[in-house]
């Protein structure tokens, strides 16, 4: 078996940039890296330099120009359109920083998307819901719109919607940017306790620096660049 | 996930209404119009039509539509019962008569002579009376319309309510007397003219002042000869024009739409309808795909597929379609009830005029439909990140 295999996400030279002639923006310059299964890696770096770009291509939702993305023996390009987007529906699970919850929607109907997406019965997607819901500490809030949810409530929302369908992947952008210190840090217990075992991964892009301690390793970014890659003790 | 799609039409209240009225409008334009058109078209041949038993119609050459009756000789008749294949053929005086009321105003009101002997050409439906009745002395028979309407008697005080001709009452045409001895259903005339039905022998003394009175014959042919063939054969063998009912009837609709701009007109409407309808359910519809773009970019992203989108924008379009068309299409559906009865020009609803706008309506959701797929379509799922 090959490295690329026993990895959850290889980057191998991966570039990308946006717009033609003089308007061209370099987002990324060539990034190399990997996460290991049942890890949680934070990419960090200052605003536009490149994380956002980088976590949409290990998802899978934004086709790199150059280089080599393989999620766990996976290379996305080889996928056609239709295969990747099943792929994405049934391996990854994504946390927004504004928490994309859909305002008609109950939490438990939120949390259920992914799950319906994947072709499961509304009443068995609803039961798979509530257990999530009740996993992130939100038992009784079920039927609750997400109007009616604090901040915290809504990402837990959003936590449980990523998990529901136990993906191997779980991207995160800037997860408890919305949220304050004391929630942002409650949040981050649930991901932790909840999200990472030894078949899932995390990426979770953040500049949230009191939130580092929870990462195994920290990929700090600059310029489209991979600076360094440092382990959390 | 086509209940999170309905679910995300319903949750957003205002749109959702706002599409409904868009269409229910559209609708309303699309089917009231042409309902009222059909209406006229169908008064242009309802003597035709409340004349269900004979085949064909026989009449001078120079006549273009049901109204436009050139009188025959009486003479005519009896060629035309000499024809081969004729089981049958009758006598019908149709004419304007002049009513006098009993204040002293006078209204024209359409008389139609029957033959004596059969009363074909009588009315199918007696509200009071019987057909037969018109044997006796003077007697006519009313349209229900006409009794009611035109023909009620007049309140003695002025502004009082008008009683509407009955059984027994007497009438006054053309300085004669006539007695009413039924009262009976029958499709308004396009003039919207009561219609008084009598024998033809009494409405020549109606007419007195007319020569020739022989309006129309009325054929019908032998079971084992088609109208059309014993048609062509009267026309040959008599000079005048005889036409099967369906012929007749067409070719006094065609005289309508060929010699005035009506369905220029109708149409003008119906076409606005669609363009009003098709633009203010697309834009409402186009903005409630913007104000989800994001969410519809939130699916794309978790692995919804581009079918699975499609459908769902389907699913919304397609509902907002049925239920304002069926409000719309209800509406003038009740409006046409409640006004059915009313002397003045009612709607007439039809399924073809259904299917039709029905249709109209398919195709602008189906268009508001097409131009948010588009948008979602070519959304990129990277864009939830931003």
């Amino acid at each position: 078996m090959s490295e690329t295999e026993t990895m959850a996400v290889y980057c191998g030279g991966i570039t990308k940039s946006y717009g033609t002639g003089e308007a061209r923006v370099q987002a990324l310059r060539g990034i190399d890296l990997e996460v290991h299964p049942g890890e949680l890696l934070m990419l960090v770096g200052p605003s536009g330099c490149g994380k956002t770009t980088l976590i949409s291509v290990i998802a899978g939702i934004l086709d790199q120009d150059d280089g080599e993305c393989v999620l766990f023996g996976q290379d996305l390009k080889q996928l056609s359109h239709n295969q990747r987007v099943v792929y994405r529906g049934r391996n990854i699970g994504f946390v927004f920083q504004a928490f994309n919850l859909i305002p008609t929607l109950s939490a438990a109907e939120n949390v259920a998307i992914p799950l319906l997406i994947n072709g499961m019965p509304m009443d068995k997607a609803i039961s798979r819901a509530f257990e999530c819901l009740r996993d992130v500490g939100l038992e009784g809030r079920e039927n609750a719109l997400p109007s009616q949810l604090s901040g915290g409530q809504q990402q837990r929302v959003a936590i449980a919607r990523a998990l529901v369908h136990n993906p191997r992947l779980v991207v995160c952008d800037e997860p408890t940017s919305a949220l304050d210190h004391e929630t942002g840090r409650r949040v981050m217990d649930v991901i932790k306790n909840l999200a990472v075992n030894s078949d899932r991964s995390l990426v979770i892009v953040t500049h949230d620096a009191r939130i580092f301690d929870f990462a195994d390793r920290i990929a700090h970014m600059d310029d489209g660049r991979i600076e360094k890659v440092e382990r959390n003790n | 996930m086509f209940r999170i799609a309905l679910k995300m039409l319903f949750g957003d209240r205002g749109k959702y209404l706002g599409i409904i009225t868009g269409i229910a409008l559209a609708s309303i334009l699309m089917i009231q119009q042409p309902g009222i058109l059909i209406s006229i078209f169908t008064t242009m041949y309802s003597s035709i039509t409340d004349i269900g038993l004979p085949d064909i119609w026989v009449m001078d050459p120079k006549v273009q539509y049901i109204d436009d009756s050139k009188p025959l000789l009486d003479t005519q008749l009896y060629r035309v019962r000499g024809v081969k294949g004729v089981e049958w053929a009758v006598p019908l005086y149709k004419g304007s008569q002049r009513v006098r009321m009993d204040n002293g105003e006078t209204v024209n009101c359409s008389m139609l002579g029957l033959d004596d002997a059969s009363l074909i050409g009588g009315p199918a439906i007696m509200i009071q009376g019987k057909l037969s009745d018109l044997h006796q002395p003077d007697a006519v028979i009313v349209d229900e319309t006409g009794a009611k309407g035109r023909l009620a008697r007049p309140s003695v005080t002025p502004g009082g309510k008008s009683t509407p001709l009955q059984i027994g009452d007497s009438l006054e045409i053309n300085e004669k007397r006539a007695v009413v001895v039924g009262i009976a259903r029958a499709t308004k005339t396009f003039q919207s003219q009561p219609i008084i039905y009598t024998t033809y022998t009494r409405a020549k003394n109606f007419a007195l002042s007319e020569r020739k009175l022989l309006s129309y014959i009325l054929v019908k042919a032998k079971a084992d000869e088609s109208p059309q063939t014993v048609a062509r054969r009267i026309t040959k063998e008599t000079g005048m024009a005889a036409r099967t009912a369906d012929e007749f009837k067409s070719m006094s609709l065609w005289y309508i739409i060929e010699n005035t701009s009506i369905i220029t007109n109708f149409g003008f409407v119906v076409l606005v309808g669609f363009i009003v309808g098709a633009a203010v359910t697309g834009q409402i519809f186009y903005n409630f795909t913007l104000d989800n773009l994001r969410y519809f970019g939130v699916f794309k992203a978790m692995g919804a597929t581009d079918r699975m989108l499609r459908w769902m924008i389907l699913l919304q379009a397609l509902l907002v379609g049925g239920v304002g068309f069926g409000i719309g299409a209800g509406l003038v559906a009740t409006f046409a009830a409640a006004t059915k009865d009313s002397s003045d020009l009612t709607l007439k609803l039809n399924w073809q005029l259904l299917t039709g706008s029905g249709l109209a309506v398919l195709l602008i959701v189906l268009l508001a439909a097409l131009i948010s797929v588009r948008k979602v379509l070519k959304l990129e799922p990277a864009e939830v990140f931003k």
